[in-house]
């Protein structure tokens, strides 16, 4: 495996991996895909798949919104399994304060042509009978959708294959860049271009890229078809999500194509292992009672935890990795990585083809933390 | 709203069949103050479940456990929400139950081989129709045909036999070489291995055939008839049940969850029946497949351990080894045959819950890889059924167990209830 072969590595067959294979292979590039274990068993294994344009920041809309356009061009190629399922996000106002919150909210995407529709209190339990009454309304984004993410990636990763792309799964990365990808057993793929795409293990790949484990929980119930209709989310969430320092839990809830409800979500810092954590548990249940109380008595089937990669800024590293010419990042994408991963990959082939991207990328550069350090 | 009850013990006991009522028994008859927790309403577990005739082993052990002091519970212990406390569903309860030394005992269940038709109704396992019929469910002039491998089996043609059933064979999938040995040690075992071979009487006249296995079941609402293989021939029974069962797989997600070391699918325990975690132990099935008397000696050694009676513990350990060699060999000579893993057919449906077919299942690599991409053991029972199948047909390991241990209500699992006066939620000990 010594020889140049491949013009790329891609170390990850996580969504984002996936979608960057599916990008070069597109482009007439050889591509070969590394990872320790299986395609879609990361992070895209744990999340909720939920696909979302997102206003924290210009730079965080104009990735997501991209991406989420480019799902919907995708869309009539997505087999069934995929569950590709266009249900619209409610965010959820509990009271006036969260109102203001939903009329900035669609001014903002009213802007960029996202559209939307505030809901009133009672057109609010019209179309999600389930919520507790006396909610002030909340707003409508009906172009977010929701997918089951591992198949996603499988699809993705299948057409790379098609067009010649290669998997070397089970195989745990030593080191990456230089041209090379150093396996743990001694074995090497070397090519002109490496990108990592280790998802939370960016970090230990490439010494300096600073990625920070956030753990999440969610739980599934039983099927009870008809019972949500949209993915539900609290407004108080983007309180929460912000915090950086503390554990937080938000009410966020997702129906999926079976009848069942995946219940969302908690963050937490400094927590690397796996098991659940009954306390955070607990709250964030305990808050999706709230909003919704037919949940109390559903039953719960599985619980199981993630891990987010977040970097310092709350943005994703994508394009060069200033100290090594051939390596590139696609990672720390945070909570939003099933969306961004197709415009991921596009402004990272884009970047490395020399072809003009869609949205401007400086946001996204790794040369930005690399820029800061200098400072120091 | 349920409500919530905290209740401590110096031992706890999960699973009220022989293995936990032996180790109940001995830990509160040495003083201790027990719980015993089952998520029946009736104790006695797999096998002694509804047996009330007196002066049988059964109501013997179970007369015991009423007089020993020990607390009997109901509930199902879903999750341990922190370090020597595990909570238990019941009907609109939800009980903390804290323990100093905690004994697990729950027991195995039926391993089921996919076959094309064996998802229509009445065709069940074998276990489980003896359990039906103890509910009362009517056999009288059922046809049954019981099918699969193990002594089980056996017990169960007797049982239905001795309700008006009639069966119409026994299909055991070992062939006669391997079972020579068995007919020989039952023979010379004085002592009864597994209750069922008491009840030799009742299995004269009923046709027993080595070297068989179903290989379809067909009927248009229900089972109609059964095509088993019969040394080498294909052979169409007509039936109105089809009971099976390829032997049995221990209970071992509430030791997994706990932490404790797993070895072949077992717990892993130590002379005393300790566990690879302090303070938890292990009796029964879930240290391995060996029958009652095996489990109750497990039991009571457990149990006295965990009462710190170590040397009256010690005194059984000559009875244990000889029984699990015993146990050893049943599962040599029962040991699933290869030709089975053709049972399944591309279109036959491998993971019930979620309808997953063989032939969706057969390129993937692994039970994960099959689990992300298919669904294959991610509905309700969370793989107990699919995860021995196809553990058997592809070599796949096991998953992980994560909480709930069952399924559980969401306000249980957040904590979302209201405390409760009410002293204790009782299981009846006997019939
Ligand atoms: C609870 C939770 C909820 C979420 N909800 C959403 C949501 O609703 N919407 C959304 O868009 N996003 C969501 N996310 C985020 C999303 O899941 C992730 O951003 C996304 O899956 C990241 O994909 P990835 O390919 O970068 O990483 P991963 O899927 O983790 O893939 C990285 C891959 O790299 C491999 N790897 C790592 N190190 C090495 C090495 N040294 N050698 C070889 N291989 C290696 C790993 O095995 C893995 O397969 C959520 C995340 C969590 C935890
Ligand atoms: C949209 C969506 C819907 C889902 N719906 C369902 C559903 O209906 N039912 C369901 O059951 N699941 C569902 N899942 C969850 C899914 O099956 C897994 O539960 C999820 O991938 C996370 O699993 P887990 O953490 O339980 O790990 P598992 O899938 O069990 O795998 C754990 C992995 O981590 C490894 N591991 C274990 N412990 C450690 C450790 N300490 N350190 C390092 N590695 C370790 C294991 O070897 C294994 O590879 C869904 C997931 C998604 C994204």
């Amino acid at each position: 495996m010594s020889h140049a072969t491949y013009d790329v590595v891609v170390v990850g067959a996580g969504i984002v991996g996936a979608a960057c294979a599916d990008e070069f292979s597109r482009r007439g590039m050889r591509v070969a895909v590394v990872d320790c274990e299986m395609v879609g068993s990361g992070a895209t294994a744990t999340g909720m798949g939920h696909i979302v344009a997102m206003d924290d920041s210009n730079a965080q809309f104009a990735l997501t919104r991209y991406s989420q356009q480019l799902w919907q061009t995708l869309r009539p190629e997505l087999p069934e399994d995929v569950e590709y399922d266009q249900c619209g996000t409610i965010w959820v106002a509990a009271d006036e304060e969260e109102m203001i919150e939903v009329l900035r909210k669609r001014d903002y995407y009213g802007q960029r042509e996202v559209p939307t529709e505030v809901l009133d209190s009672r057109t609010l339990l019209r179309l999600e009978p389930n919520l507790r009454p006396g909610l002030a309304g909340g707003l409508l984004v009906m172009e977010d959708a929701v997918l089951y993410p591992p198949c996603a990636a499988h699809f993705l990763m299948e057409r790379a294959q098609k067009r010649g792309a290669t998997f070397h799964l089970g195989q745990p990365v030593a080191d990456a860049g230089q041209g090379r990808v150093r396996m743990r057993d001694g074995s090497e793929i070397s090519a002109g271009i490496i990108v990592n795409a280790a998802g939370a293990g960016a970090g230990h790949l490439t010494p300096g890229v600073e990625i920070k484990k956030r753990k999440g929980h969610l739980v599934i119930t039983d099927r009870y078809a008809g019972f949500l209709r949209h993915q539900l989310v609290e407004l108080g969430y983007l309180k929460s999500a912000h915090s950086i320092s503390s554990d937080s839990v938000a009410f966020n809830v997702q129906p999926r194509r079976t009848g069942q409800i995946l219940i969302g979500s908690s963050r937490q810092y400094g927590a690397d292992h796996h098991e659940v954590d009954s306390g955070i548990l607990a709250r964030m249940l305990q808050r999706a009672c709230e909003y919704l109380p037919g949940l109390a008595q559903m039953s719960a089937i599985r619980t199981w935890t993630g891990f987010r990669a977040a970097t310092p800024d709350k943005l994703p590293f994508i394009g060069p990795w200033p100290v090594d010419k051939s390596l590139f990042l696609a990672t720390g994408h945070e909570g939003l990585g099933i969306t961004t991963s197709l415009a991921t990959a596009r402004i990272l082939v884009d970047q490395i083809t020399g072809t003009k991207p869609e949205i401007p990328i400086e946001p996204y550069l790794p040369s930005r933390v690399a820029k800061e350090h200098a400072h120091v | 709203m349920s409500r919530r009850m905290r209740q401590r013990f110096e031992v706890l006991v999960v699973g009220g069949g022989p293995a936990g009522i032996a180790a109940a028994v001995r830990a509160a008859e040495a003083g201790r103050r027990v719980g015993i927790v089952d998520d029946n309403a009736t104790l006695g577990g797999q096998i002694w479940r509804g047996e009330s005739e007196a002066g049988s082993e059964a109501s013997r052990w179970t007369e015991r456990l009423r007089s020993s002091g020990a607390s009997l519970l109901r509930g199902r212990i879903f999750y341990q929400p922190e370090p020597c406390v595990l909570l238990a569903e019941a009907d609109d309860l939800v009980q903390e139950l804290s323990y100093e030394k905690l004994i697990l005992a729950t027991g195995a269940r039926e391993r089921f081989l996919p076959f094309p038709g064996w998802t229509l109704p009445n065709v069940m396992g074998a276990g489980g129709l003896q359990a039906m019929v103890k509910c009362g469910l009517p056999m009288q002039g059922k046809r049954v045909v019981v099918a699969g491998t193990g002594p089980l089996l056996l017990a169960v043609a007797a049982y239905l036999s001795q309700h008006g059933a009639e069966i119409e064979m026994i299909c055991e999938q070992a062939s006669w070489t391997s079972l020579a040995w068995f007919s020989v040690a039952l023979l010379a075992q004085p002592s009864k291995i597994f209750q069922g071979f008491q009840l030799k009487k009742e299995l004269v006249g009923i046709k027993f055939s080595p070297n068989s296995w179903p290989v379809a079941a067909s009927g248009r609402t229900t089972v109609e008839s059964v095509t088993i293989s019969r040394r080498g021939k294909l052979e169409t029974i007509p039936c109105d049940y089809l009971a099976c069962g390829f032997h049995l797989v221990p209970n071992i997600e509430v030791p997994v969850v706990l932490g404790c070391e797993i070895q072949d699918g077992c717990a892993r325990v130590d002379d005393l029946q300790r566990t690879s975690v302090a303070e938890v132990f292990c009796a029964g099935e879930p240290t391995g497949i060996g029958g009652v008397e095996l489990s109750l000696i497990e039991g009571e050694i457990a149990g006295l351990a965990a009462a710190g009676r170590i040397a009256e513990a010690s005194s059984l350990f000559g009875k244990r080894e000889k029984l699990r060699l015993f146990a050893k060999r049943l599962d040599r000579t029962f040991r699933l045959r290869s030709e089975l893993t053709n049972l399944p057919q591309p279109e036959t449906i491998v993971c019930r819950c979620e309808d997953v077919r063989y032939s969706h299942l057969r390129d993937h690599i692994s039970w994960r890889a099959a689990k992300l991409q298919t669904r294959c053991g991610m509905g309700a029972c969370q793989g107990r059924v699919c995860g021995p199948a196809t553990q058997f047909l592809f070599k796949w390991n096991p998953d992980s167990v994560r909480p709930p241990i069952f399924p559980a209500r969401i306000e249980s699992l957040a904590g979302l209830t209201g405390d409760s006066k009410q002293e204790l939620c009782e299981t009846t000990g006997g019939r």
